[in-house]
């Protein structure tokens, strides 16, 4: 995984409540048996006029010009902000595989959705809870500025915006680290096999019927 | 020390180590796969070089890319005839050979939608731990397990180590008290409560399920609830064990049997919250003054009872709200104070992981006895949960009620739940929907969907609009 560090980008909106994953990545690209390469269609139905298929080059297809990521002035935007609930619905990773491929590394939002929270972070993509009145703050003054860049810096927990504010958020010292220096958190737990293995010889004499085998 | 919850328990069982940074290592007995969000994990196991932990801990079948058409279905994967679908499900298949995991074949009796198979099939049981990359997997919590859905990293993570780094959730109870009123089912309670603390409300928390209403549910009344927790935010929703859950498990092919089934329900025994457990939040609702329940836009928390009107956006001040609002009338096609009982469906859905299983399908059919599918409604489908669900309910006859009204009697599978098959809305077409999602585009691009039980979809095909199911039961008997 891509270690997040410090991290400076375009700011760019997704000024809507309770976007789910549907509307993030539709499901007929989770066909897909692929990681990469969502790109292009992340939030399809909003980006574009017509429906998207999956192998289409969209490169041709109709844009919707009234959708913000379709702006100029958004092109190259690498930090989103977003509102209450964001990534709610399916537990689809395609969604911040999305994201990520898009180009987006940080989401800043009043609150996230579970799964897709803990999912980003599996991905290098750093979501950033913030109070509901500091990210009404951020929209506004990405509204006001064209070229409205933030700085995120993990090692700090500080949102930095463009006069020099520095905004403290919080994130769980496991995550904040296995995203800092790029984890495999399966080589990770891997390491712990003894201790994985102890627990199964336990539960096996205690609980037998939970290794009720499928065969 | 005050008493533990039946999510404490859980949780503490499956403690391997807790660490001090605030995360957990805890352990997985069972992981459900499927075709959409697992190609990825195994080729990262593949390129890591790594093998499952525990083979036997898994069971994959495919269900959200399956055809439900009979003569598409019949010759199995290689007749699929979208190739991109025909892919994953073949590559679902090839991954399972290769890792020597089992699956349940696309046309096994025992084949259908992972949440229905889980515990009908007794591979899911209670107080284990039951993950699967679907987030309705809260499903299984019905059984009194800890069951969530993961992401394809957390798939892979399981299949190589067989636990999941996780912190752990708060505890919420949300209460049922009382009886439900004839016609009310827990469609109704799951779309009440969503509708009451909101999509977000159980977001961070692990819903338990209790009240005299929850008690007396059905085992697929129950699993019905625990799906929905999900669109209340909570990824997991549970319920104590008792004997209705004991009845369910009994004899299930996988679950176990003779001095084993005796030890393992003396342990299940102690699955439900102490007396003295606190819980973070508590939210209560009665059940008497739950009505059927329709969604009219865009999330499901906006439902309404069967005889309410659209909401206004002139008269809600909250900025963000009154958007939502306006954005979903508009998606929807509906007016701002219109009635519930004036939406016509274009199509009705019965099926999904929420509402497929034995009891919506005898519901629905009792709605439809003797009656026809309105001329106004161009398809109305259900499709069975199961192979083994399609099996009893033919037994039953209800097949043959379905028919007779001019609905259509599919093969199992997720179908138009999320219309990854050829099982889809045409844009602005409205649908009468028992799955649990109406987003945009859910069901097709541009597609409509109200959230509705079994019995409520039944009714508005049958009367070609919403329907107050209970008035329609009194006058139907």
């Amino acid at each position: 995984m891509r270690a997040f560090t410090v991290h400076s980008g375009l700011a760019a909106p997704m000024d809507r409540a309770n976007v789910d994953t549907d509307l993030i990545i539709p499901k007929q690209f989770l066909k897909s048996i692929k990681r990469s390469g969502f790109g292009p269609n992340l939030f399809d139905e909003l980006r574009y006029l017509d429906e998207g298929q999956p192998g289409q080059d969209c490169s041709r297809r109709p844009l919707n010009e009234d959708f913000p990521l379709n702006f100029p002035r958004y092109r190259g935007a690498s930090i989103l902000l977003a509102r209450e609930n964001f990534g709610c619905g399916s537990s689809r990773e395609h969604a911040p595989w999305a994201l990520e491929d898009y180009g987006f590394r940080c989401i800043i939002a009043p609150s996230f959705a579970d799964i897709f929270y803990n999912n980003c972070f599996k991905n290098g993509v750093l979501p950033i809870a913030l109070d509901a009145a500091i990210v009404d703050r951020l929209f506004d003054q990405m509204y006001a500025s064209e070229g409205y860049e933030l700085t995120v810096d993990l090692q700090r927990q500080r949102v930095i915006t463009p006069d020099g504010e520095e905004i403290p958020f919080e994130v769980d010292a496991f995550r904040r680290q296995c995203l800092l220096e790029g984890l495999d958190d399966i080589g990770l737990t891997l390491q712990r096999a003894d201790a994985i293995r102890a627990y199964e010889d336990r539960q096996r004499i205690d609980s037998p019927w939970l290794f009720g085998a499928i065969r | 020390m005050a008493g533990q919850t039946l999510y404490d328990k859980l949780w503490q069982s499956h403690l391997v180590e807790q660490r001090e940074d605030g995360s957990a290592l805890i352990y997985i007995d069972r992981q459900l796969i499927h075709e959409v969000t697992s190609p990825q994990a195994f080729e990262g196991l593949r390129l890591a070089g790594r093998k499952p932990w525990r083979r036997d801990a898994n069971l994959a079948v495919p269900d959200h890319n399956v055809p439900t058409e009979l003569r598409e279905r019949a010759g199995g994967v290689a007749a699929i005839e979208d190739p991109v679908s025909r892919l994953q499900v073949q590559t679902l298949d090839d991954n399972c050979d290769d890792f020597d995991l089992v699956k349940f074949d696309i046309n096994d009796v025992r084949q259908g939608i992972v949440h229905v198979v889980g515990p009908e099939q007794g591979v899911t049981l209670p107080g284990m731990t039951v993950v699967c990359g679907d987030s309705h997997t809260s499903t299984h919590g019905a059984l009194g397990a800890l069951a969530h859905g993961i992401g394809t990293s957390e798939v892979e993570h399981v299949l190589a180590t067989q636990t999941l780094i996780q912190q752990k959730m708060n505890n919420m109870l949300v209460r049922v008290d009382g009886s439900l009123q004839r016609g009310v089912t827990a469609k109704d309670v799951a779309l009440a409560i969503i509708g009451k603390i909101g999509t977000a409300g159980g977001t961070g928390y692990a819903i338990e399920f209790g009240g005299q209403v929850v008690r007396d549910m059905s085992m697929e009344g129950r699993m019905t609830l625990c799906n929905m927790s999900i669109e209340a935010g909570a990824r997991m929703g549970m319920i104590a064990v008792d004997d209705t859950t004991l009845e369910y498990v009994k004899g299930r092919p996988f679950a176990p049997s003779g001095e084993m089934w005796d030890l393992a329900v003396a342990a299940w025994s102690d699955l439900h919250s102490d007396e003295d457990a606190v819980f973070d939040v508590v939210v209560t609702l009665q059940g008497e003054e739950i009505e059927p329940q329709v969604t009219w836009g865009t999330s499901p928390e906006m439902v309404l009872p069967v005889n309410g009107t659209l909401p206004d956006p002139a008269a809600i001040e909250d900025p963000s709200r009154k958007a939502a609002v306006t954005r979903a009338l508009e998606y929807m096609g509906l007016q701002a104070g219109s009635r519930i009982t004036d939406i016509r469906p274009d199509r009705v859905f019965i099926g999904s992981c929420t509402n497929s299983r034995i009891e919506d399908l005898r519901a629905a059919a009792d709605v439809v006895k003797g009656r026809k599918v309105a001329d106004s409604v161009k398809q109305a489908l259900v499709v069975p949960g199961s192979g083994e669900v399609k099996k009893q309910a033919e037994a039953e006859g209800l097949d043959r009620v379905f028919l007779a009204a001019g609905m259509e009697w599919r093969e199992p599978g997720c179908s138009m739940c999320l219309a990854m098959n050829a099982d889809k809305l045409g844009a602005g077409e409205h649908c009468a929907s028992t799955s649990n999602r109406n987003f945009e585009g859910r069901q097709g691009f541009g597609g409509r969907t109200h959230l509705v039980s079994p019995a409520m979809a039944a009714a508005a095909a049958v009367a070609g609009h919403f329907v107050d199911v209970r008035d329609w039961q009194e006058a139907g008997q």
